[in-house]
């Protein structure tokens, strides 16, 4: 294996239909549908999509979402609000699970 | 990297030819009064190539006997020729939908403010670029100052009725990116600039129009010293869509350069790749029959009008899903 997380990869990731069809096609759809304007629109949906895509550590996903938020003309200052808000989310979660910690503690000290 | 033609055989697309002339585009010099960093016709103030009288008569003469439906006029910047006035006056009378691509800064000038009369008084269709609906982003491609002009002049055209709706004036704006990337589709980007122009600027239009930056001329130079070309390239050439081949702009227009020689479209003028049917290949020896079933010179910059949902003067080229 050459290298890890080369851009070119991201041509062949609608190639994975290849070996699952079914599954690969209905992942597709509801990929397309699920990330299209709905109630919210293309440019929210896009912003959330961006900020998954750094909390998850997804370098494809960073590419293809700064890309489309570019393409939105989403500036860089609210694509940084979108990020900030995934990371407070990321600690906001990590620290609610403090409570499952307080709860044993407070169980089990004397 | 596939070549264009080569992409097109894969579609059963090639060779490409042209189904008619619908519109018929005038670019009637290279002199402009701003030097955008994008620009693919490398326009500057000291440019010297300016559409003749007599080739402009020419025109008039093709254009009244054919049917073609709309006159576009483009540049540089079209008022900045000498004999522009005249020539749409010639036009308006004969009742043809008629273009005019202005940046519409140049209408601030004082010599130049003259054109907000003669495009009301004719129902000249106006076409205006504005990169971005935030003045940092437009400044930053199209220089200080822009932006600032660019609305005074959109609130004079808005008084006239420009940009509302009934008026039967139209002022439709032109979104390309400010950068190494794709324009988003249309109607995103559409309401996005309504919200903000009326919004922020009390500034109102008809419609927004989303064009794929070509990689040729300036913008093709910021491409190499930014070292996006490549990518860029690949971002094209990925984003291929058989479905805009049909509507291809030069399948409809026929373009015309400041000397009168014809082009498939605006981007092979730039490219010197003029019409390749065996005629002479100028308003001189125009021949409506030959050249509306044309050979089209496709080339690797094609890419430009086939990535995504397509790119042309008047916009997307197929529908949105
Ligand atoms: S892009 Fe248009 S306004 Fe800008 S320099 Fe070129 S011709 Fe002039
Ligand atoms: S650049 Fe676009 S309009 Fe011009 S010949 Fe190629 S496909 Fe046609």
């Amino acid at each position: 294996m050459a290298d890890y997380y080369e851009k070119k990869d991201l041509v062949d990731f609608p190639l994975i239909v290849e070996d699952a069809k079914e599954a690969g096609e209905k992942f597709f759809a509801y990929y397309s549908q699920a990330t299209s304007a709905g109630l919210l629109s293309e440019r929210e949906k896009t912003l959330i999509a961006l900020a998954v895509a750094a909390t998850q550590h997804c370098p494809y996903c960073i590419d293809a979402y700064t890309n489309k938020c570019l393409s939105l003309g989403i500036s860089r200052q609210e694509m940084m609000e979108a990020v900030h808000t995934g990371a407070a989310m990321q600690a906001g979660v990590t620290l609610a699970h403090a409570t499952q910690m307080r709860k044993i503690c407070t169980q089990k000290e004397m | 990297m596939t070549g264009f033609d080569e992409k097109l055989r894969q579609v059963s697309r090639f060779p490409l030819l042209a189904k008619a002339i619908d519109i018929f585009q005038m670019n009637v010099g290279k002199r402009c009064n701003l030097q955008c960093r994008h620009c693919h016709v490398q326009a500057t103030p000291a440019h010297r190539e300016l559409m003749s009288a007599e080739t402009f008569s020419a025109c008039a003469k093709i254009i009244e006997n054919n049917s073609f439906s709309t006159v576009d006029i483009t540049g540089g910047a079209p008022e900045m020729n000498p004999h522009l006035d005249e020539f749409l006056q010639g036009i308006a009378r004969k009742g043809r939908r008629t273009i005019v691509r202005s940046n519409l800064v140049i209408l601030v000038e004082k010599s130049y403010r003259k054109f907000i009369d003669i495009y009301e008084k004719n129902g000249i269709e106006i076409i205006a670029s504005l990169p971005d609906p935030r003045r940092e982003k437009t400044d930053r491609q199209r220089g200080d100052g822009f932006f600032q002009s660019f609305i005074d002049i959109v609130h004079e055209l808005n008084l006239r009725g420009y940009g509302r709706e009934g008026s039967g004036l139209v002022l439709n704006l032109v979104h390309n990116p400010v950068g190494a990337y794709l324009p988003a589709s249309q109607p995103a980007l559409e309401s996005e600039y309504r919200r903000r122009m009326s919004a922020e600027q009390q500034a109102f239009f008809n419609h927004l129009f989303c064009i794929t930056n070509m990689p040729i001329g300036r913008f093709l130079t910021y491409l190499n010293q930014s070292g996006n070309l490549t990518e860029y390239w690949q971002t094209l050439e990925n984003a291929f869509n058989p479905g805009t081949v049909e509507n291809l702009m030069c399948r409809n227009t026929i373009s015309i350069d400041w000397t009168g020689a014809l082009f498939d479209c605006d981007f092979n003028q730039v490219l010197e790749l003029p019409v390749n049917h065996g005629l002479p290949a100028h308003v001189s020896g125009f021949d409506l029959d030959s050249l509306q079933q044309r050979l089209i010179r496709t080339g690797d910059h094609c890419y430009g009008c086939t990535a995504g949902l397509g790119s042309s003067c008047q916009g997307e080229l197929a529908a949105s899903e």
